[in-house]
């Protein structure tokens, strides 16, 4: 991709990166939680098996932290590379939470260096499940203040520009503004909820390669149990997020439902394509819906595409963004609930292959839906950067060289993305469950 | 003290605190990979990876911290930095993510691949040097305002001596400091073998480091004689330091006091640190960007303060439980409890 602006060529290597990053970053969030679960079953219910799990789990684990560690190195310098003038801004007004999170960071990565490295260290091991703690709080901490970073840029708050001049900083202000609260939960929860998916899926599919052993059936139950309480959880808050745009980014939420002309008992629309003459086609009609979305009553007055200034209407791509986002989301909160149903009540299709694949799909699709949803958030708030404060022209860089670094980042994330694979199979299928706890094997029911 | 000047201490002391650990780092890649080249891997692979996995990523924290401090105490040098920077800053960029990627799919991963323990030397050399360019440019001259807009002069950066004298004492620094903690380190383990090396390497690279170290001071006098004056005043700082550093090399060539040698190290280091940016003062990027003009508002000042007063609080007793296991612990560091 070689682009003859460097706006276009700094918005490219920004969502390149991003998207890029925000894989290992989901996952970095949402995993320790499922260690400190298996760690702590393990120690109360006395079973070897979910402590290896935490074991297995936090081992590769930290692969995808490392590459997350670099990862997001480089989307925090590549902030101030790319957008020097937004940083110059912004850090006057939201350095706080950003600093913040890299004291939550370096708070995890210290207790994770020790909880990697100390397992034969200590004879309790309670001791050494105390360590994750800080790994998981440090891990929520920084999705925490980053989140807030982010919904600064969607409702910047807490500062006055006078000719120009930002007066009146207060920070506090600045990190609690209006976006912050759906924000924030809404990106802790789907973490949890696409790691619990990830390692239902690795457990899934290793019952389907053949193993029958009991350790992979407890980390699928445990994880699609937990999974599909998470899952509720961003539903639900995904129904705020809907209330906060409504009244926050009404141009956000009226180009992600394609919806143009301001109106009471506005219908919502699910699917459908969008031809030349931005007619819409194909699209499922629910009545009264986006009024009920945005403001909880059907006949709430949702204002359209149409009363906002051209330049600073969002692209209507987002509308796809939005819909496959949803679609996965209600898709493996049914996926979840039927399969949890299903063990309480014994029904055996949930133990069949074809589920099971399902169950495979569910890792990869969540992923694919955190990018949905970032897509949407990100491009919804287009032409801004600081939303109605400074567009993303004004605040690009104007070096020459962005294309150059473009093509350099790709092959890095490629070199990445590509060696992730290749060392988590090296770490895993060579060291299957059952050789691993051979040892401690003690007559284990074939459940 | 002013809030500026609490700001830019808080700042370069983090600085100082990645040059340290970040040299221990690189220079530990280097040697590492330098090793598998001469066939004495043997020698020095265990106690290399033994000391680095446990701490490589808080030796990146360390980098974080000092570029989200600025932003946040100076956001003007975001608009500066970041506008000029963007070429050496993406390649340092590149190069850091090889190497904290060879930590995940080299060490977790037990299978040594050797095209990637070279690389991950090369950037023990590369990614200093690509960094110290931001040293250069800040002495100024190499960066002039079209439209209103920075922009650095590649042509100017690359032919200067400045820069190149801070790239080759960035890189024997990096060998140096590396070296010197590697024998303590060893010495440590009870490793007569890799003590020895460690201590020869640390001896050939001494004498280079003095060496570059004038070498800059000399540059600088052409160059930009402001600051060259202004180290000059402080030349008891760096009389200090050079007194340790030949206490250092005494210690090592006696073979003895390890850990004594390694705190004198850091020592000559602090005082040449510290003495290189009072004399630095006043000036983020000279001439164009003083610390008082480019400093963040009051409220933002204070609370960043207040957050760093927090974390440090939190931080120290975890670092001190990270030293305690991993470096003072006799059984770990000799290798009789081992990694998970």
């Amino acid at each position: 991709m070689i682009f003859e602006d460097p706006v276009m060529a700094s918005r490219f290597l920004t969502l390149m990166t991003l998207t890029f990053h925000i894989i290992y970053a989901t996952i970095g969030v949402g995993i320790p939680l499922f260690i400190i679960i298996a760690h702590w079953l393990g120690i109360r219910k006395n079973d070897e098996h979910y402590i290896y799990m935490a074991r297995r789990w936090s081992r590769g684990y930290l692969v995808t932290v490392a590459v997350g560690v670099v990862t997001g190195t480089i989307i925090g310098l590549q902030l101030s590379l790319l957008w020097p003038r937004f940083m110059e801004l912004a850090g006057q007004i939201i350095a706080l939470p950003l600093f913040m999170e890299t004291f939550a960071f370096f708070f995890e990565a210290i207790f994770l260096g020790i909880y990697a490295y100390t397992w034969d260290r200590f004879d309790n091991q309670k001791k050494h499940f105390l360590l994750l703690i800080p790994v998981a709080i440090g891990g929520g901490m920084s999705a925490f203040f980053i989140t807030i970073v982010n919904s600064f840029m969607n409702a910047p708050a807490g500062f006055d520009l006078v000719n120009g001049e930002l007066v009146n900083a207060n920070p506090i202000a600045a990190m609690f503004n209006p976006a912050m609260p759906t924000k924030v939960f809404h990106v802790v929860v789907s973490s949890y909820m696409t790691a619990a998916f990830v390692l239902a899926s690795i457990a899934a599919y290793r019952l389907l390669k053949g193993s029958r052993h009991s350790y992979h059936k407890k980390a699928l139950y445990l994880t699609m149990k937990i999974g599909l309480i998470f899952a509720i959880a961003t539903a639900i808050n995904g129904d705020f997020s809907g209330k906060y745009l409504a009244a926050y980014q009404p141009e956000k939420l009226a180009a992600a439902e394609w919806h143009f002309e301001t109106d009471d008992y506005a219908p919502l629309l699910m699917y459908g394509i969008l031809d030349e003459d931005q007619e819409v086609k194909y699209a499922i009609k629910v009545p009264y819906m986006l009024s009920i979305l945005g403001f909880g009553n059907p006949a709430a007055e949702v204002i359209g595409l149409n009363d906002f200034p051209e330049e600073e209407t969002p692209p209507l791509i987002v509308h796809y963004f939005f819909d496959s986002m949803v679609t996965i989301g209600s898709f493996m909160i049914i996926l979840a609930l039927i399969y949890w149903i299903g063990i309480k009540r014994g029904w055996t299709f949930v133990k069949s292959r074809i589920y099971r694949w399902l169950i495979v799909l569910g890792g990869p699709l969540s992923i694919l839906a955190i990018e949905f949803g970032w897509w949407m958030a990100e491009v919804g708030r287009q032409p801004w950067i600081l939303r109605g404060i400074m567009t993303v022209e004004e605040a690009a860089t104007t070096s020459d060289y962005v294309n150059v670094m473009i093509i350099l980042f790709a092959l890095l994330y490629l070199i990445l993305g590509v060696g992730t694979v290749v060392v988590l199979r090296r770490i895993f299928k060579n060291n299957p469950v059952e050789k691993e706890l051979k040892a401690v094997e003690q007559g284990d029911d074939q459940a | 003290m002013s809030l500026e000047i609490l700001g830019i201490a808080v700042l370069w002391t983090f600085l100082f605190g990645y040059v340290i650990i970040g040299s221990i780092d690189y220079g530990a890649g280097f040697f590492n990979a330098y090793s598998i080249i001469t066939g004495k891997q043997h020698i020095l692979s265990k106690i290399i990876q033994q000391y680095l996995s446990p701490v490589w990523e808080i030796t990146n924290v360390f980098f974080v911290f000092f570029f989200v401090g600025i932003v946040g105490f100076f956001p003007q040098t975001a608009y500066y930095i970041g506008t000029i920077f963007l070429i050496p800053g993406s390649i340092g960029l590149i190069l850091l993510a090889i190497r904290g990627s060879y930590y995940a799919f080299e060490t977790y991963s037990s299978k040594g691949h050797k095209g990637y323990a070279f690389m991950y030397g090369l950037t023990g050399l590369l990614i200093p040097a690509s960094l110290s360019t931001v040293l250069a440019i800040s002495e100024g001259g190499f960066v002039y305002l079209e439209e209103g807009n920075p922009v650095l002069d590649y042509w100017e950066l690359f032919t200067s001596p400045v820069s190149w004298s801070i790239v080759a004492l960035s890189i024997v620094a990096v060998l140096y400091i590396s070296s010197v903690f590697l024998t303590w380190y060893a010495n440590q383990t009870g490793d007569e073998d890799a003590t020895n090396l460690m201590r020869k390497y640390a001896l050939i690279w001494a004498v280079p480091l003095i060496i570059t170290a004038v070498g800059i001071v000399y540059e600088l006098s052409f160059h930009n004689t402001e600051h060259y004056n202004r180290l000059t005043d402080l030349w008891w700082m760096f009389g200090l330091s050079f007194i340790l550093w030949a206490l250092t090399v005494w210690l090592l060539w006696k073979k003895r006091n390890y850990g004594t040698a390694v705190w004198l190290l850091f020592g000559q280091f602090a005082l040449a640190f510290y003495g290189y940016g009072i004399s630095h003062y006043p000036y983020l990027l000279y001439p164009h960007l003083t610390i008082y003009e480019g400093f963040t508002n009051q409220a933002m000042a204070i609370s960043l303060v207040i957050v760093f007063i927090l974390g440090l609080a939190l931080l120290v007793p975890s670092l001190y439980l990270v030293l305690k296991l991993f470096l003072f612990d006799k059984d770990y560091v000799q290798g009789k409890k081992n990694k998970g």
